[in-house]
């Protein structure tokens, strides 16, 4: 059997499936060595991609972005995609599959990994043109385009997946209801007094919610396009209309082709995940164990490592159902429900707090004896969770006074939690890829120490983000336990990370080096912690950078005003706000490029820059600049770089603002501010997004009812998208927002982090930096805003004050004692313009001796 | 490195500085040279960078930084590592001993050391 070609198909190329294939490259990287033949067929025009971030494509994610599939991992021998490929039979005497066109694919062993699809009551009017369903990236598409147009939405269901639709449409900007059947939102997963709380924060977020109502007819509307009627007769008008009333498996293959099915429908399967035909399993949502079915990713991963498994001939890896617990962000409100949420135990109790001020609802279940927890449901806040939900699973002893679970903390008394310690190794903190607190271990033992290197290392904490807070914890437990202090130390000579750094020079007014290195440091100094601290105090105080006492702790980039290139010499970068300049400005350039003898070039930073200067030339280049009324990029600080922008509603016959005057403005206020790396802003004039505002670590897109403000995006090594933080600003509150981002960044972030990484290892993730910028919860806008004002106002142009000192212009020459050029730098000819000279051709001399004058 | 290569790399250091005595050049006034900072100074054709600690201590050595191929080590910012003090070249940010003119990252390279002294604030150098 080993020796013979195994051809195995795989049907459905969704989350479950591509993992399926993961797991089976895992155990046989070489496939082909593996004698196996394997075909994934997918009905999608893409490859599998993250459903259940779908929802993160409205706030900027791309299809690209959502792709589950590394590039090439599809192209290996022995393995072969075909996508637009439906199957539409299965022949199981002759062990084959039909697809649509007519083709016709032998297999030995058939895996369906279908999925389900969207259910949608069968109401009259219900194909209408602006009815959508909510599961694919085309579903998506298709409701933005329509949601343009739109003034009004409904979703219909006040499920998990209703509820994200409803905010989709909220964030479009739609007046939003949710239509539920039932008498109470997200029946499944919470109990009635949940429900109530739940009603109301949601409520009060704008979304209007209609509990028990049964939808009849779809007819013509008077002031939208639909009108909804009601089986009271009661209705309500709206321009689109979104079904996200459950899903059904998609088990239609298996029905035909005679395979047994659960009772409430799908492909009814073994533990080993085998339907009633043995070379055929069936893996996710279109699977039904014991007549369960499960609507989450988890357990359809673990059915397909349990398929994967067997099919390799290993029968001890056997699914056993799943955790159904979950914990949501819905609209910015926590829904959590653990275990027996219901309290449909025999003889179980169960304890409740209500705070009908903040809206917050807490229960816990626990067994008739009273020593194990066996369910919980949080709104409104879902703290607990982890703590809650591990002890479920792991059958945990409940303490002394359970209710002290879910009651807030009073004063100075730590909350009962969850000691990391007492969780047994094999618990999974991270239920989405299957990630035990053992791994966490192994993976601190080997050097990862921080979030974001056990995120890169252990997947853990990378598909919902839920486990984060906890294996946060687990790692720092098991970092002490390894006796491994967690040590975010700057360098040698300050046993304090950049953050505490900052802190002690704005509390303790710290104005030098000298005096901080005294204060709380030891030796000399280095090239670490000299500049980060140059960094600090320039960002706390402004003052010149090239001050007696600050001058030895720049880096030779901010020391020289200009970014040293390879060969020593250095470029010229003047500030264009908004790639703004005139035509004079644009002369004067030249003519100095041209004196002097400079490489130009317009970079992608949308200004112009000059390469080749020599450090003696840069005082003369720059006073010439200054005459002309340019002042210093900061191209070589780690600070603002440029504010990228397209024309806007000035010119573009797209504009919905003025994009361009907005741009000017914002370089001009951050221009000079000093940050733990550069920043880089852009701003659009409307969503065609020209600017490509969303690569940026602070992005601006003008919509028709204000500004949508995106962070924490980048080019670079690794690009990352921008995510949306908050939307219909007016310009005054985009500018007071973006003081608060880049203050709570320069005081928080570590010493060449930028602002991705950062956002990376903030253990709330986006939602704590929103509540901090946005809601201002930590109380520290208005000191941040401050903050931000004195250095605006402490600015000024670094080269203009250079030019101005002779005892600063001093030190802008070649050598002390002569004035003799580095014979080191030398230059060719390439298309009409310099370059620096290779090895090589210095070697051969064949240079061109610099004319340009030095006086 | 192996504790031995490094300290062969800095005997041979040492020697090649002490072997080659030449003539004393007067470079620069003291004052021209800001503390914790470093100058670049031209004596007979040769590039040498001549750094001015805190306490008055001056070190000079090849203005040259082999890794980077480019003259820039006056330009880098002077500290200590573990005690020794160091110059970080700005290109690729290797470290160079101001004592003895060896590579902390690297001690199979080190740069040439001069004798450099102070007589009524005026710096010189031998070369
Ligand atoms: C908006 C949204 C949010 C969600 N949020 C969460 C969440 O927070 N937590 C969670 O656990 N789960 C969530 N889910 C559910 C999760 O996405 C699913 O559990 C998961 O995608 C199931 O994977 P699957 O492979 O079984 O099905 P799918 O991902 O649907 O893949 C099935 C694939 O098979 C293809 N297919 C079907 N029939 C055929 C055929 N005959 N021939 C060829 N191809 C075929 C389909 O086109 C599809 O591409 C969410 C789902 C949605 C839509
Ligand atoms: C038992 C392990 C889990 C824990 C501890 C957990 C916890 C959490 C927490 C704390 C959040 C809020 C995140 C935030 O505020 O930023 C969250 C959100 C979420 N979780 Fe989980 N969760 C778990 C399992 C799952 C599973 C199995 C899935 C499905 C794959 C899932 C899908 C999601 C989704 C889609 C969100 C919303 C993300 C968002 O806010 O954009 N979770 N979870
Ligand atoms: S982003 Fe919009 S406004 Fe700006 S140039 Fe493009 S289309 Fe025009
Ligand atoms: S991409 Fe690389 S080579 Fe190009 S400018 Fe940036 S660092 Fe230099």
């Amino acid at each position: 059997m080993m020796n013979q070609l195994t051809r195995i198909v795989i049907v459905g190329n969704g989350m479950v499936g591509h993992y399926f294939m993961q797991e089976l490259v895992k155990r046989h990287p070489d496939l082909h060595a593996a004698q196996l033949q394997v075909t994934v067929l997918g009905e999608e025009p893409r490859p599998a991609y993250d459903r259940v971030h779908l929802s993160s494509f409205f706030s900027g994610s791309t299809a690209e972005d959502l792709s589950l599939v590394e590039p090439g991992f599809y192209d290996r021998p022995g393995l072969e995609l075909r996508l637009n490929a439906r199957v539409s039979q299965i022949d199981r005497h002759q062990h084959t599959v039909t697809l649509t066109d007519n083709t016709v694919l032998p297999y030995d062993k058939l895996v369906l990994a279908t999925g389900s699809f969207p259910f949608v009551p069968s109401v009259a009017g219900r194909d209408r043109d602006n009815c959508f369903v909510y599961r694919t990236i085309e579903d998506l598409e298709a409701m933005t385009a329509a949601g343009k147009t739109a003034k009004s939405g409904v979703v219909v269901g006040g499920g998990l997946l209703g509820l994200e639709c409803a905010k989709a449409l909220k964030d479009m900007g739609l007046e939003t209801h949710v239509v539920e059947f039932a008498p109470r939102l997200m029946a499944v997963q919470v109990d009635e007094a949940g429900g109530k709380v739940l009603r109301s924060k949601i409520e009060e977020l704008g979304v209007h919610v209609h509990t028990s109502r049964n939808t009849t007819a779809i007819v013509d509307g008077a002031t939208a396009r639909h009108r909804m009627v009601f089986f009271d007769d009661t209705w309500l008008e709206t321009d689109m209309i979104v079904f996200s009333a459950g899903i059904r498996p998609r088990d239609e293959l298996a029905r035909e082709s005679g395979l047994a099915i659960g009772a409430r429908g799908g492909i009814a399967i073994d533990d080993f995940s085998r339907s009633s035909d043995h070379d055929i399993y069936a893996i996710g949502e279109c699977a039904s164990w014991h007549d369960e079915m499960y609507g989450l990713v988890a357990p359809g991963y673990d059915m397909a490592r349990t398929a994967c498994a067997h099919l390799s001939g290993e029968t001890t890896a056997t699914f056993q159902g799943a955790d159904m617990s979950t914990k949501l962000k819905l609209m910015g409100v926590d829904v959590a429900s653990v275990g027996d949420a219901h309290g449909k135990t025999p003889g179980c109790r169960s304890y409740q707090y209500t705070d009908e001020v903040r809206n917050i609802y807490k229960k816990i279940v626990v067994s008739e004896d009273g020593k194990k927890l066996l369910g919980a449901v949080l709104i409104g806040n879902a703290d607990e969770y982890g703590t809650l939900q591990q002890m479920t699973v792991n059958a945990m002893a409940l303490p002394e006074n359970p209710e002290f679970l879910i009651l807030p903390a009073s004063d100075g008394k730590e909350k009962p939690g969850l000691g990391v310690d007492a969780l047994p190794d094999t618990a999974v903190l991270c239920s989405c890829n299957n990630v035990s607190k053992g791994a966490i271990g192994e993976a601190v033992a080997a050097g990862n120490c921080s979030i974001g290197a056990i995120k890169s290392c252990t997947k853990a904490g990378t598909a919902c983000g839920g486990c984060v807070p906890l294996v946060t914890q687990v790692m720092k437990a098991q970092m002490v336990k390894l006796g491994m202090t967690v040590n975010n130390h700057l360098c040698e000579h300050f046993p304090y990370s950049r953050q505490e750094l900052y802190h002690l020079v704005r509390v303790e007014q710290i104005r030098t080096f000298d005096d901080l290195l005294h204060k709380h440091g030891k030796g000399l100094g280095c090239d670490i912690c000299k500049p980060t601290a140059a960094s600090i105090l320039a960002s706390v105080w402004n003052d010149f950078i090239l001050k007696k006492d600050l001058a030895s702790l720049q880096d030779s980039n901010d020391y020289f005003l200009g970014n040293i290139q390879k060969d020593g010499s250095y470029s010229v970068v003047p500030r264009m706000p908004g790639g703004e300049v005139t035509p004079d400005g644009l002369i004067a350039i030249g003519q100095i490029a041209k004196k002097y003898k400079l490489y130009t070039k317009v970079t992608g930073g949308a200004r112009v820059d000059m390469f080749g200067a020599r450090v003696e030339q840069l005082p003369n280049i720059w006073e010439e600049l200054i005459a002309a009324g340019f002042e210093s990029g900061h191209a070589y600080g780690k600070s603002l770089r440029t504010v990228k922008s397209c024309v806007g509603s000035t010119w573009c016959r797209y504009g919905v603002d003025d994009s361009i005057g907005l741009a000017v403005q914002l370089e001009n206020r951050y221009k000079g501010l000093r940050a733990p790396h550069k920043i880089k802003f852009g701003v659009s004039g409307c969503t065609r997004e020209c600017a490509e505002a969303q690569g940026k670590d602070v992005g601006l897109i003008a919509t028709e009812n204000g500004w949508n403000l995106y962070v924490c995006g980048n080019g670079g090594m690794k690009p990352r998208h921008a995510e949306l933080i908050a939307s219909d600003l007016t310009k005054e509150e985009a500018i007071r927002m973006i003081d608060r981002f880049l203050m709570f960044y320069i005081r928080t972030a570590d010493r060449l982090q930028r602002t991705s990484t950062w956002r990376d290892n903030l253990e709330g993730g986006l939602d704590y930096l929103r509540d901090v910028v946005i809601h201002d919860s930590l109380g520290l806008g208005a000191e941040l805003e401050a903050q931000m004002q004195h250095v605006v106002d402490h600015y000024q142009d670094e080269w203009k004050t250079a030019v101005n000192d002779p005892e600063v212009r001093k030190r802008f020459r070649s050598f002390v004692n002569s004035k003799a050029e580095d014979s080191n730098i030398v230059f060719v000819n390439e298309r009409e313009q310099i370059r620096p000279a290779t090895v090589e051709e210095k070697k051969q001399a064949k240079v061109i001796p610099i004319l340009a004058t030095t006086e | 490195m192996s504790q031995g290569q490094q300290a062969a790399a800095l005997d041979a250091a040492m020697n090649q500085s002490a072997s080659q005595l030449g003539a004393w050049h007067p470079v620069c006034a003291l004052e021209d040279i800001w503390p914790n900072m470093g100058v670049c100074a031209l004596v007979e054709g040769r590039q040498i960078a001549i750094f001015r600690l805190q306490d008055n201590q001056l070190y000079a050595l090849d203005n040259y930084d082999p890794h980077s191929d480019a003259n820039v080590l006056s330009r880098g910012i002077v500290g200590d590592l573990s005690g020794e003090r160091v110059v970080a070249s700005p290109i690729y940010k290797h470290h160079y001993q101001l004592r003895t003119g060896v590579c902390v990252e690297d001690a199979s390279i080190s740069l040439k050391t001069y004798s450099v002294e102070l007589r009524d604030d005026t710096v010189w150098v031998q070369v």
